[in-house]
């Protein structure tokens, strides 16, 4: 039962003076939505304009619903609707004005689903764009995007500067987008919490480099922390696993990756006393991710 | 017989801890320990729900997949789900007392509470 791949990504590198992006490797089939987080500066907006087709990676392979990127981008562009923050519209026009733009350059425009979209956003269709608000441009630049019901929407940041309002209503959106198997999403996001909801996967980028990227269940699976007490000051057991060690006397607050049952053992049989174990969420492992990538980088450049 | 649900109006609490397939078990569960759905009544698709829910499709799925494997809903490849026809209600409803004693059982340890002594805790309310 295996999907087309909505993309693919295949040692995909990219250099600039100060930063790059080193053998990127990123797929996921068609109907889900791929979720990308990792802190500003990470490359996430760079991979988004690699796929796009924008920017031609130096190495790799880029392939977007079957088409190669950037080669056959004019005819994989048919098909993808982009969002992304700096997305430009003219100021002086109104609402309308662009709809009819895109239509006349789509034919796959639904003009039932535009009119819908425009009272659910609650936008005026005479508005000028110079007098929009953030959320509105937004809201703007979406629904310009979902009219055309393209089989991949690929949104950078779409949710941020919004509120929690208009984030709902975005977020209704990019899932009613996915009516059939034949659609999905890609999108970036600061907002864990957005992320968390609404992914199916969920890639995690740091400093150019993908650090984990899988399906959301066992990726948020996978992450916990755990209390212990270290009673008779006992040395942890060294596991590639642990990510992250607070003591505080004899107080011991891990916090762990690839987690499984039979590492409760080595803890007990180190002197350790489980006292919970908790699961996190998608916001405190970016944070434990962050921690953990920036000393392991710190080692690197000590060595 | 064949009921179309239209809005299934699942709502989740923020402040809830458990993962989200826990959660949408525990609204499909409750729907089907009242009475509202029925054994034999079709589940809306994993598609249907993540998309009014907001919740992502791989959540719905793993949600049904582990109300399968407690019997409590059936599926067939290209055929949907639907509430398991054996299923025995008495038997979800007391699964869902145990979940609540695993929890008191976890709260007692935490808090150091005797076995004796929570036995008698729970004999108050008998």
């Amino acid at each position: 039962m295996s999907m087309p791949l909505a993309i693919e990504c295949e040692g995909v590198t990219k250099h600039y003076p100060h930063f790059q992006l080193q053998d990127v490797n990123l797929s996921f089939e068609q109907g889900t939505v791929m979720g990308l987080v990792g802190p500003n500066g990470a490359g996430k907006s760079t991979i988004l304009r690699i796929i796009m087709g924008l920017i031609g990676p130096d190495s790799g392979r880029v392939k977007v619903l079957g088409h190669s990127m950037p080669k056959d981008q004019l005819a994989a562009k048919r098909n993808i609707g982009f969002v992304a923050e700096d997305m430009r519209l003219y100021e002086s026009e109104n609402i309308a004005f662009h709809m009819d733009f895109i239509k006349s350059i789509f034919d796959s425009w639904d003009d039932e689903y535009a009119k819908n979209l425009l009272r659910r956003f609650d936008l005026n269709r005479n508005q000028k764009v110079k007098g929009l608000s953030h959320g509105q441009r937004v809201k703007a630049t979406l629904l310009l995007a979902l009219a055309r019901r393209p089989n991949l929407l690929v949104f950078d940041e779409p949710t941020t500067g919004l509120d929690p309002a208009v984030r709902k209503e975005v977020l209704d959106e990019m899932m009613g987008s996915l009516q059939d198997e034949t659609h999905s999403v890609l999108f970036s996001s600061h907002n864990t919490l957005d992320v968390e909801q609404i992914s199916d996967y969920i890639t995690f980028i740091y400093g150019g480099r993908i650090i984990e990227s899988r399906n959301k269940e066992d990726f948020m699976d996978g992450w916990r922390r755990l209390r212990l007490t270290n009673l008779s000051n006992s040395l942890l057991p060294n596991l590639a696993n642990i990510k992250d060690v607070q003591q505080s006397g004899r107080l011991c607050t891990l916090t762990v990756n690839n987690y499984e049952e039979s590492i409760l053992e080595k803890f007990a049989s180190a002197g350790l006393q489980i006292n919970n174990i908790e699961r996190l969420t998608l916001e405190e492992i970016f944070l434990a991710n962050v921690q953990s990538a920036k000393a392991n980088s710190n080692k690197e450049t000590l060595a | 017989m064949y009921t179309v649900y239209m809005k299934y109006n699942f709502v989740f609490s923020q402040t809830d801890t458990r993962p989200m397939y826990q959660q949408i078990m525990e609204q499909i569960t409750q729907r089907i320990a009242v009475g509202d759905w029925p054994p034999g009544t079709p589940l809306p698709s994993i598609r249907e729900l993540a998309i009014e829910t907001k919740v992502s499709i791989i959540t719905i799925k793993r949600a049904y997949l582990e109300l399968e494997r407690e019997g409590v809903i059936a599926t067939q490849q290209g055929k949907g789900s639907w509430v398991s026809e054996s299923l025995d209600l008495n038997l979800l409803q007391r699964e869902e007392l145990i979940q609540h004693l695993q929890q008191v059982g976890k709260l007692a340890k935490s808090l150091a509470i005797a076995e004796d002594e929570l036995l008698q805790m729970i004999k108050k309310y008998i």
